[in-house]
């Protein structure tokens, strides 16, 4: 591969077309700045348009409901973990995005009067915390692909640039500190090229694919989460992953929160409704990392349900079929795919899975991307954006709420682009220069991967790295299991500095895009067991046995110790923390208490 | 659930960095009672040979990335049953027909979605937008199920004979498709120019009821039953 690489100069370059990525350039394209767009994927394609069963803002179409019930939930849902101005921003913004949304063209469902559809989620409660209230505004069980696709096509009105099927490499970074953009490959030629611009946002997703079992498609491989710690900036929180309740046992495919909130029931080999024992006020409605929980607990108990009493049924046989058809159909549709089920006669087998990853690059919540510095310990890193997954702003902090993601994605998205459009309005600036090793990492990672010799297989080094993820930082995390996990972790990432591939053409080589991918899994992987290993309590989705729920810490919780966030740097493989911002903007701060459903 | 069987198949391949023409590779691949679908077993083929090139994501059939020609016809690898082949026969796998290939089975879909952009794909309403939602009666929402659940695999336009022949002049089922969600969409207030958009002998004429189409689409879509309705809504108002 020849080493020249094209600079092309944007005023700004987001990565990623999903939704965060997508709301962000309707922003900059829509103020006329000159943008470019990057995705691995055609846009529709990405990862927001598989989400099923709806984005959260308290319209109250159905039913009273307020912004700051909310944003009690949100609080209450992260484990006192998330930073409260950054919840309280998002949502206050909720109304407004999800209104933006209509007006794009968004096919809502309808209410008998004409408005926005909502449904009950889980862990989304009126009047702080009482009963379930309809906050979930739904497209049927496709409100992900509805909802990309109104954004994509909002985008083809406004004339962005896309670059498709386009793999960004690494994070351009000068020796103060600044990043002035991204080098990546075209996919169809394997041309290396770097994008020189004022601002750059991230908004690359995910990286759920570090785990065995997962909800997430194939691209979810981290990538700006890799790049940005290569490039020196501390990854927040990453020991927090969300296990979903309903996936399809044996296939990982999503089964949406939708399902409950829409009155299905999950139950034990014994037929029970076990979720009445676990969360007696919200029952199958309780956040996630509870209602996950209480399910692994059956099986271990021997509760769970097959020849091998390995999973959980989701019960929706006593709901009218014509509501199934018309709020569910897709799920219908998925239960026959991937489970051989007729939902509307059998239950669905479901079980756990890997499906969200809460941390991610610390922003604040005008999207900018922050670190500790000299003077606090969020110093904004000029010219680096993020938003969406691959962000930590941090509004789920140690569990996200369903619908929050989707909302996430549209306010800080949105916020992101307009911080980004605000600083290059206020004060134009011309580009500044690119240092001189900026494409060095980029070149050194494609050369090694060219001249690599006796390496290790790339296939085969992933599946190490997701059968011990799974295995040592699952839904229950135990203290043995961790320590030897960070062990293998480091292992495994050892042989991925050594991946061979057979395919060395320039021609769409997919297996040299397997291979770079799996650089940024790896770093996430480590990531994650490394800030589990050391976080010593029970929070949210993190929860292990030698923090135990007693009297003096009710479920684990250590707030004296570790009300903090994770930050986890590459170099040296080292971690940091910070504080969690328990002021809101305008309101009262939501005082910790007990999480309880 | 499947059986662990030897899967044998026949792939297209073509790298234009290094071959003069297309072949068809014969290979094999053990698959597991659990793999189900036919991308699972492309999975595991790339395993093997790392150099066979396709386009893969969510494996559940909603981001449309998958399609290929499987046996001679057009469908989703990660919405295909390995239980649906036949024991004995090979497995004959080639792109999508009529689109320029661009490696073994990644075809260049340029011109699909040059066709999907044409049909201004975004709702116009040039009425100031109110302060909340443009109300819509869950009737009328109604009428755009089986339009909007399109995922652009392009199924639909690549087993379409009109399309083979004029990629560049006719919509396509996709496109059309696409055309009639927004026509169909109370919130919209351009349906004449859209119907001028597509009155002309090709864009939308083309079409000639062959409905293939319809046999393929994965998402059990009718794009014929959208483009009949605005060949009505045409002579409706020619009236």
């Amino acid at each position: 591969m020849s080493a020249k690489v094209t600079v092309r100069k944007f005023d700004a370059v987001i990565v990623g077309a999903g939704g965060a990525g997508l709301r962000a350039a309707i922003q900059l394209s829509e103020a006329g700045l000159k943008t470019a767009v990057i995705t691995k994927v055609f846009p529709t394609r990405s990862h927001t348009v598989a989400a099923q069963g709806g984005v959260a803002a308290s319209l109250g179409n159905s039913e009273e409901d307020h912004w700051h019930w909310h944003m009690y939930d949100t609080v209450k849902g992260s484990d006192w973990l998330g930073d409260q101005d950054a919840i309280e921003f998002m949502c206050r913004k909720a109304n407004e995005c999800v209104i933006e949304l209509e007006h794009y063209g968004m096919p809502f469902d309808r209410t008998d009067n004409g408005r926005i559809y909502q449904r009950p989620f889980g862990g989304h409660m009126s009047n702080f915390g009482e009963k379930p209230v309809r906050r979930s505004c739904a497209a049927a069980d496709r409100t992900g692909h509805a909802m990309l696709h109104a954004m994509y096509q909002r985008n083809i009105k406004a004339n962005t640039q896309f670059f498709v099927e386009w793999m960004a490499l690494d994070l351009i970074r000068d020796a103060e500190g600044e990043v002035l953009g991204v080098t990546a490959m075209e996919m169809e030629t394997g041309e290396i090229y770097a994008f020189h611009s004022k601002a750059t946002i991230f908004a690359t997703g995910g990286a759920g694919r570090i785990y065995y079992s997962s909800t997430n498609a194939f691209i979810n491989t981290g990538d700006g989460v890799g790049m940005a710690a290569r490039a020196g900036i501390p990854l927040e929180d990453m020991e927090f992953w969300q296990f979903h309740p309903t996936g399809v046992a044996g296939a990982g495919v999503l089964i949406t929160e939708g399902v409950r909130g829409e009155g299905g029931i999950l139950r034990n080999a014994n037929k029970e409704r076990f979720m009445e024992r676990y969360a007696p006020n919200a029952k199958d409605l309780a956040s996630r990392d509870v209602v996950s929980r209480a399910m692994v607990t059956e099986i271990n108990e021997g509760r769970g349900c097959g020849p091998n009493k390995d999973f959980v049924y989701l019960d929706i046989t006593h709901l009218d079929p014509a509501t199934i058809m018309k709020r569910l159909p897709g799920i219908h549709e998925i239960g026959i795919q991937f489970a051989g089920v007729d939902c509307l006669k059998e239950m669905l087998p479901v079980v756990p899975t890997c499906h969200y990853q809460m941390g991610g690059i610390p922003t604040n919540y005008h999207g900018q991307v922050v670190v500790p510095g000299k003077r606090t310990q969020n110093e904004i890193v000029p010219g680096f954006f993020a938003a969406g997954e691959c962000a930590c702003a941090s509004v789920h902090g140690a569990n996200r709420l369903g619908t929050n993601s989707l909302l996430d994605l549209l306010v800080f998205g949105k916020s992101a682009g307009e911080t980004a459009v605000d600083e290059l309005k206020k004060s134009p600036k011309s580009h500044k220069e690119l240092p001189a090793d900026a494409f060095d990492r980029t070149l050194a990672r494609l050369d090694r991967l060219n001249t690599q010799k006796g390496g290790s297989n790339v296939h085969e080094s992933r599946l190490d790295m997701q059968r011990s993820m799974q295995k040592h930082a699952g839904v229950f995390r135990f203290d043995n299991l961790l320590k030897e996990g960070v062990q293998k972790i480091l292992d495994i990432q050892k042989d991925v500095q050594q991946t061979e591939i057979k395919d060395k053409s320039k021609v769409f080589n997919t297996a040299r895009i397997e291979a770079l991918e799996l650089d940024n899994l790896i770093e996430v992987a480590v990531a994650t067991m490394v800030s589990a290993e050391a976080r010593k309590e029970s929070r949210g989705a993190h929860v292990r046995d030698d923090a135990p729920d007693t009297p003096e810490r009710p479920n684990g919780r250590d707030d004296a110790n570790w009300l903090k966030h994770s930050l986890w740097y590459k170099e040296g493989n080292r971690l940091d923390y910070k504080s969690v911002n328990l002021r809101p903007l305008s309101v009262d701060t939501i005082a910790l208490k007990t999480r309880a459903y | 659930m499947t059986t662990a069987r030897t899967l044998q198949f026949k792939i297209y391949r073509y790298d234009p960095d290094t071959d003069q023409k297309p072949t068809m590779q014969d290979i094999s691949v053990e698959i597991d009672a659990t793999d189900r679908k036919l991308l699972d077993a492309l999975v595991k083929l790339k395993a093997k040979d790392d150099a066979i090139a396709f386009r893969r994501s969510c494996r559940e059939g909603v981001c449309g990335s998958d399609a290929l020609n499987i046996n001679g016809r057009n469908g989703l690898a990660c919405l295909t049953d390995i239980a649906s082949f036949p024991e004995g026969k090979p497995i004959v796998l080639r792109p999508l027909p009529g689109l320029p290939v661009i490696r073994d089975l990644i075809v260049d879909m340029t011109q699909f979605f040059k066709q999907y952009h044409s049909i201004k794909p975004y709702l116009i309403n040039n009425d100031p937008p109110p302060e909340r939602e443009r109300l819509q009666s869950p009737e009328e929402r109604e009428e755009l199920n089986g339009l909007y659940e399109c995922i652009l695999c392009a199924c639909c336009s690549t087993s379409c004979p009109s399309f083979w022949w004029n990629p560049d002049k006719f919509v396509g089922p996709a496109g059309l498709l696409a055309a009639y969600r927004f026509i169909a969409d109370t919130r919209d207030q351009a349906t004449n120019e859209r119907l001028d958009n597509l009155e002309d002998p090709y864009r939308l004429f083309r079409c000639h009821t062959i409905m293939n189409c319809v046999d393929v689409c994965p998402k059990g879509l009718n794009p014929t039953k959208a483009i009949g309705k605005i060949k009505d809504m045409m002579v409706q108002r020619s009236i």
